[in-house]
């Protein structure tokens, strides 16, 4: 069947993993994994089923990652019993990567910050979020909780390996445009079946010039499209971002020029508006100029989307110096001790603050409707984060609004969700 | 395998905040997530149903979270299989995983059949009849490879056989 076909990275991937010459879309494998992760929602459920097997150790301790972020610090009896379902499956299998509470983060932040995920790794992770990882030219999809039990009992998972759709951005961004606008931007066009099992490669000029922390963005919101996983080929933003996180090797990884895509599509972006994602769906995409006269009554800055430092630099920098809205909860949510630290450090914890900002440890709190911020009826807000379905942060009948930091941070001060030029 | 049930009529994009809420997620019991099944979307809904009962759906079923939670609650309340147009890739995995029969079906039966019709489902061949009328759907049946899960019950069936090979 099998001629020598140009790859895409993620075919490759699965090749060398496989230990074949040759894959193509369609094949099934069934590969060691290089990392397993799980949070307080998902590992619970795979703890429940690993302890079926019956065995006394983890096919790999160094492999597995659990980081209790969703319901964290302890929201409720139950979730602290989770949590502690956690805490001691890590200490009695000597799991040496569980992040305890105040040395954590949001999952999809911390494990790129702690140069846990590197080019040509094979992550799964017991969150959809898991697609983010794809930023550092890994394959990494997000699997069930079933899925993590058995990676943690031999090691390997199944997949179907997937087609990929090459997405191209040429043009330079304008001013206060961002990695989110662009993948809310494709999510807009495409719908949130429109790359439904298929890996989404994001490549051209302007992918080239984003930096880290917008590429981590845009590989987070692959799941919403319907995406097995998003990714950006390695390149010296890679490598810069990876001095002094890790010092484990790695291998680069690389589309062949002769690679067979399923589809490309080239987008111009030079002129494209920072994009709101209206309720109640990730795909109902508009440019931020189609959203001015709706008032809302929080904000959310933070999440494993755009909780990161950059994030926070754009938001402070557009909120400084000003006050909310009366009206307006902003809640700020730095993703990562780490991240919260150097907000500290650089002051813009204080221009939060000043602005009369509510500023939160790391969780991923409201995003999912958990915590920390949520929604009566009736109630809109405007979130940095990655989904809007109906209920998504409190009440059914509250509503989200999607948006990059810019946008929030404008929105939060003038109380309707307004474009940065607005308030700058 | 052959199913027999009651059908309950769902539209596109049913996502798994509407399956299963966040603030049900701190529990993984199976009988417990199924009483606020799709409670954000059609509240009482848990109430009507009964052993046995299939969910058909439109295009994109269980999109959103890898929440397994969310063929947890389905399978918990015991609805005996689910037909989509199209199902989200994690859920179509999680399914497989924990025994929840699923089938992919072309055609949009959730136009096709009224609610609470009895439908016939042949897991094997794929082929779903409305028995009122002898209408007959092909659902697409599972690729080989997923075979092997599916007949050892699931993914931790098949975990356990490789663990017994190894020893």
């Amino acid at each position: 069947m099998s001629k020598n076909n140009g790859m895409t990275m993620v075919e490759k991937i699965f090749a060398a993993k496989a230990g074949k010459k040759q894959i193509a879309p369609g094949e099934l494998v069934n590969v060691k994994v290089d990392l397993a992760l799980g949070n307080d929602i998902t590992a619970p459920v795979a703890i429940k089923v690993f302890k079926k097997f019956g065995l006394d150790r983890v096919y790999n301790p160094e492999m597995i990652v659990l980081v209790p972020d969703h319901f964290t610090p302890n929201k409720d009896i139950a979730s602290a019993e989770q949590v502690k379902l956690l805490r001691n499956f890590a200490r009695e299998y000597e799991i040496p990567h569980y992040f305890e509470v105040g040395r954590m983060g949001i999952e999809h932040a911390l494990l790129p910050e702690q140069g846990l995920v590197r080019p040509g790794m094979v992550i799964i992770g017991a969150d959809s979020h898991t697609c983010t990882y794809g930023a550092v030219g890994a394959f990494a999809t997000g699997v069930g909780s079933t899925d993590l039990a058995a990676a943690m009992a031999i090691g390997e998972a199944w997949f179907r390996v997937p087609a990929t759709i090459r997405f191209e951005y040429s043009g330079q961004l304008q001013e206060w445009v961002s990695g989110k606008d662009l993948i809310l931007y494709t999510i807009g066009q495409i719908g949130v079946e429109g790359a439904r099992y298929k890996a989404m490669e994001f490549a051209g000029p302007a992918i080239e010039n984003l930096s880290m922390d917008g590429r981590l963005t845009m590989a987070n919101m692959a799941i919403e499209a319907g995406g097995k996983c998003g990714y950006v080929q390695p390149d010296e933003i890679t490598f810069e971002y990876l001095k002094g996180r890790t010092d484990k090797e790695y291998t680069p990884v690389y589309s062949d020029s002769d690679a067979e895509y399923e589809q490309v599509l080239t987008f111009d972006v030079s002129s494209l508006e920072p994009q709101v994602a209206f309720p109640p769906s990730p795909d109902n995409v508009r440019p931020v100029s189609e959203a001015s006269d709706i008032k809302i009554d929080q904000v959310v800055i933070g999440s494993c989307t755009n909780g990161r430092i950059e994030d926070l630099r754009v938001a402070a920098s557009v909120i400084k110096g000003k006050k909310v809205d009366p009206n307006v909860r902003l809640l700020v949510i730095p993703a990562t001790q780490q991240i919260y630290q150097q907000a500290l450090n650089e002051g813009l914890l204080t221009t939060f603050i000043d602005a009369e900002a509510a500023v939160s440890t790391p969780t991923c709190g409201p995003c999912l409707g958990g915590h920390m911020g949520i929604l009566a009826s009736g109630e809109k807000a405007l979130a940095t984060t990655n989904r809007n379905f109906v209920g998504r942060m409190g009440h059914p009948e509250s509503e989200v609004f999607l948006s990059g930091p810019a946008v929030a941070a404008a929105s939060a001060v003038t109380g309707r969700i307004v474009h940065p030029k607005e308030v700058i | 395998m052959i199913l027999e049930g009651k059908v309950w009529v769902f539209g596109d994009n049913v996502d798994t905040d509407a399956i299963i809420a966040a603030r049900y997620l701190n529990t993984t019991d199976p009988g417990e997530l199924a009483l606020n099944l799709m409670e954000d979307i059609r509240p009482g809904f848990a109430g009507q149903i009964e052993q046995g009962d299939i969910i058909v759906a439109g295009n994109n079923f269980g999109c959103g979270s890898s929440r397994e939670h969310a063929p947890l609650a389905i399978k918990g309340a015991g609805i005996s299989c689910v037909i989509a147009v199209s199902f989200a890739r994690i859920f179509y995995r999680n399914a497989i995983n924990i025994g929840l029969p699923i089938l992919e079906c072309g055609d949009p039966l959730s136009k096709a059949l009224p609610e609470q019709d009895l439908i016939r489902a042949d897991l094997d061949s794929g082929l779903i009849t409305h028995l009122k009328t002898a209408s007959e759907y092909q659902a697409a049946p599972f690729p080989p490879f997923m075979q092997e899960i599916i007949k050892r019950g699931g993914l931790f069936e098949y975990v356990q056989f490789r663990l017994g090979e190894k020893s």
